[in-house]
């Protein structure tokens, strides 16, 4: 019936095979790498041999005709071979370092930047928003593209930063994207508890599995116009949209209420200080496509005063220590509220226990 | 050819000069799926709400996942995408690959889907973003006759990922790509068919700079450390000191405990106090590697706050030697199983499970000794919960 072998539980191809020879001849004898320039790099290894690699920034979403025009740059510069990053950037492989200027010509000639070595800003990690999710507070390739318009001189390295900076964007609270030790995060939320179709509801759900399905308890059983169904306590919903998953009747997702959060300080590096989390920093911002000129600027204004304040080597996490979250909110003039004070599990591990406070001289 | 769509939101979105995902889905907008894509991506634009539906069981024969089912609700409007699902392929190892194995993942996807993917989503697999419930087969048979499986989806193993590793990195503490491969293939049956209460994720990154950040989403983190020295050449940290590094302020004043002193000709270290930031290594590349035994740090249950809220990974087993074939890490990782699968709640991640069970109740059910490297500090609390067999001991040490 079909020309193909199909297989089951083969698992993915042996990574062996897509090994450049350079790097199979040096696997585990690397002595150490040196930044070239912006985007370029030398790992040179304990045989004397140096890979070259220019890593290209790209969105993330790939049409298959970029795909083929990146594999016939690797053709033509690298012997075949390239490789993507966790942060999904294009890096190629090179043992010629005569061919690196006209690979980049080329890349560049594409409309793809290279950069995002170092202390610059890579690209940023994010999930798939109004492209193909059903949760989304907010689209997420139109804000990142936006973002990083933006901030394009802080990745092809003509601004410079004291550390690493990385930004992360999730377009709700299920973070496919794990945004929650980000630099910089921002995170589509949904303000308003989901509004329940009753006509639909039992048609398209399994009411224990939705009630189950709510961390807070606020879904209870009730029965509608004779029918079975939900009601929502509205005030014990924290917008998670965790029922909307389990259930498409009790939809979330709302023009006028949906937006978008800022949160800074992340880290998951183990350098100097600990793992972190991000901390809040805007609550919520509007969702203006097709440019969200509000959380660009916000985001804007976090990176530059950042750059100009932190010391060499210090994450935006350690700054913030540093100084004091009062002066940061001092520095970026952003609003402290309610909302910035943790209300959930363990709240209190979060408030200031001590006297040691940062304090101005009076007038 | 079909006709051109109006996309004026859209469009704006291709000015500027970082990539746009909107000339990327353009440059295949002469087939119907990304032509009906932007046509309803454009309509998202305009209203602010997503126009995807979710799910409904989608699939290929034999396995329970790997594929996203998504539907949309303007069917009529957008037929082209009115089914729009994803698949998940399986990655290789650090996400290396050939110029011909590219093309061949393009001819399969072009030929069955979208032509739109992403390379790659947050777990680490290739994403084709775009298939109808009637392309699954056919796209599944040619992708495996061609050496590409599926990966994780739903309640089962997600699709395990690494760093570069050895493959290019000085820092890697052990073989991150051999690893995650055999993990991946050791537990095909737990990636391809989901009997777990939830997704169970696997990060191997090769030092504690954890470049593919372990330690924030995966139930477990593997991340390589050393148990010797760091190993030190006196000259070349000389040689960073003439060409302009302060390793005062640098190096020994950011060391997270202050194990290292400088006085100008020698960098002393007291390794028992080092605990492996990565920091001083990272600045003094040249000069500085980790030390030569080396393996990786266990840590588990990371994950994003739903449901009951963000948590990073915790340390369960201080040094692991991770050397093929990986048997103590499969251990440990069949007992964890074995015990969340049994205890565990519908949609409670590892890490949540730990917290309602408690970290010392689950090391019990797994059979480990606790070890105080397991904790920030003891408890402060004096709420013990004394078990019964210590009656038979009481007052008798």
């Amino acid at each position: 019936m079909t020309e193909f072998q199909r297989q089951t539980d083969i698992g993915p191809p042996h990574y062996e095979r897509f090994l450049p020879p350079i790097v199979k001849k040096n696997y585990g004898a690397w002595d150490h790498h040196e930044l070239l320039r912006p985007g370029v790099m030398v790992h040179v290894a304990a045989s004397g041999d140096r890979l070259y690699t220019v890593r290209v920034g790209t969105p993330r979403l790939l049409a298959v005709t970029t795909i083929r025009q990146f594999a016939d740059l690797a053709d033509a510069y690298c012997d075949g071979y390239l490789r993507w990053t966790s942060r999904n950037n294009v890096e190629f492989l090179l043992t010629d370092p005569a061919k690196i200027d006209p690979l980049i010509r080329d890349v560049q000639a594409l409309g793809y930047p290279v950069g995002g070595t170092g202390n610059q800003i890579s690209s940023i990690v994010h999930t798939q928003g109004w492209v193909h999710c059903h949760s989304s507070a907010s689209d997420a390739s139109g804000v990142v593209k936006s973002v990083m318009d933006r901030l394009f001189p802080y990745f092809t390295g003509s601004k410079s930063l004291p550390s690493k900076l990385r930004v992360a964007y999730a377009c709700c609270l299920n973070m496919c994207g794990a945004v929650h030790c980000s630099d910089i995060a921002i995170l589509g939320v949904h303000t308003k508890a989901p509004v329940i179709s009753h006509s639909d509801l039992p048609k398209m759900c399994e009411i224990p599995t939705l009630i189950a399905s709510c961390p807070t308890g606020a879904i209870r059983p009730a029965t509608v116009n004779g029918k079975p169904s939900v009601e929502i306590e509205a005030g014990q919903c924290m917008y998670c949209g965790n029922c909307y998953t389990v259930c498409p009747a009790c939809r979330i997702n709302n023009p006028e209420s949906d937006g978008l959060s800022i949160w800074v300080g992340g880290k998951v590096s183990n350098a100097r200080t600990t793992p972190q989390f991000s901390k809040l920093v805007v609550p919520f911002m509007p969702n203006n496509p097709p440019r969200w000129p509000e959380v660009v600027d916000a985001v804007e204004r976090i990176v530059t005063i950042y750059a100009g304040n932190a010391r060499k080597h210090e994450r935006m996490g350690e700054w913030i220590n540093r100084i004091g979250w009062p002066r940061f909110f001092k520095l970026t003039g952003f609003e402290f509220t309610k909302y910035h004070i943790d209300d959930f599990r363990h709240a209190g591990e979060t408030y200031n226990r001590t006297a040691q406070l940062r304090h101005e001289r009076g007038s | 050819m079909t006709k051109e769509r109006k996309t004026p939101l859209l469009d704006e979105l291709e000015q500027g000069p970082w990539p746009s995902f909107v000339t990327e889905i353009k440059k295949e907008a002469d087939r119907p799926m990304a032509h009906d894509l932007l046509g309803i991506l454009e309509r998202s634009y305009a209203d602010r709400v997503s126009h995807w539906k979710h799910g409904g069981l989608v699939g290929v024969m034999g396995y329970g996942g790997g594929v996203i089912g998504r539907y949309s609700d303007l069917p009529e409007e957008f037929p082209a995408v009115k089914e729009f699902h994803t698949f998940r392929v399986n990655q290789p190892s650090a996400w290396f690959y050939t110029s011909d194995a590219l093309r061949t993942l393009c001819d399969i996807w072009e030929k069955h889907g979208s032509g739109l993917t992403n390379m790659h989503g947050s777990t680490g697999d290739i994403i084709f973003l775009g298939s109808s419930s009637a392309a699954l087969e056919p796209c599944f048979a040619e992708l495996s006759h061609h050496g590409w499986d599926l990966g994780g989806s739903g309640s089962n193993m997600r699709t395990p990922s690494c760093c570069v590793g050895p493959a290019r990195c000085e820092w890697a503490c052990y073989d991150t790509l051999a690893a995650c491969y055999d993990i991946t293939q050791a537990f095909q049956d737990e990636l391809h068919r989901p009997f777990f209460p939830y997704k169970y994720k696997f990060k191997f990154a090769g030092c504690p700079n954890d470049c593919v950040a372990s330690i924030a989403r995966s139930d477990c983190s593997i991340i390589g450390t050393w148990r010797d020295d760091i190993q030190v050449d006196q000259a070349k940290v000389g040689e960073y000191a003439r060409s302009g590094t302060d390793i005062q302020s640098e190096v020994c004043n950011l060391c997270p405990t202050r194990c290292m002193s400088w006085d100008g000709r020698e960098l002393a270290i007291d390794n028992s106090n080092c605990v492996r930031c990565m920091h001083c290594i990272n600045v003094l590349a040249k000069a500085l590697k980790p030390g030569k035994q080396r393996g990786a740090t266990i840590l588990v249950g990371s994950k994003a706050p739903i449901i009951g809220g963000a948590l990073l990974s915790s340390v369960l087993v201080p040094f692991l030697e991770m050397k093929p074939p990986y048997d103590d890490l499969k251990e440990l990782t069949a007992a964890i199983w074995e015990l969340w699968g049994e205890h565990g709640k519908n949609r409670e991640r590892v890490g949540e499970f730990i917290q309602r069970v408690g970290l010392g109740n689950f090391l019990d059910g797994i059979g480990l000794d606790p070890v105080p490297e397991m904790v920030m500090h003891p408890r402060t609390n004096p709420y013990i919960f004394f078990e019964d067999e210590l009656d038979d001991d009481a007052g008798n040490a």
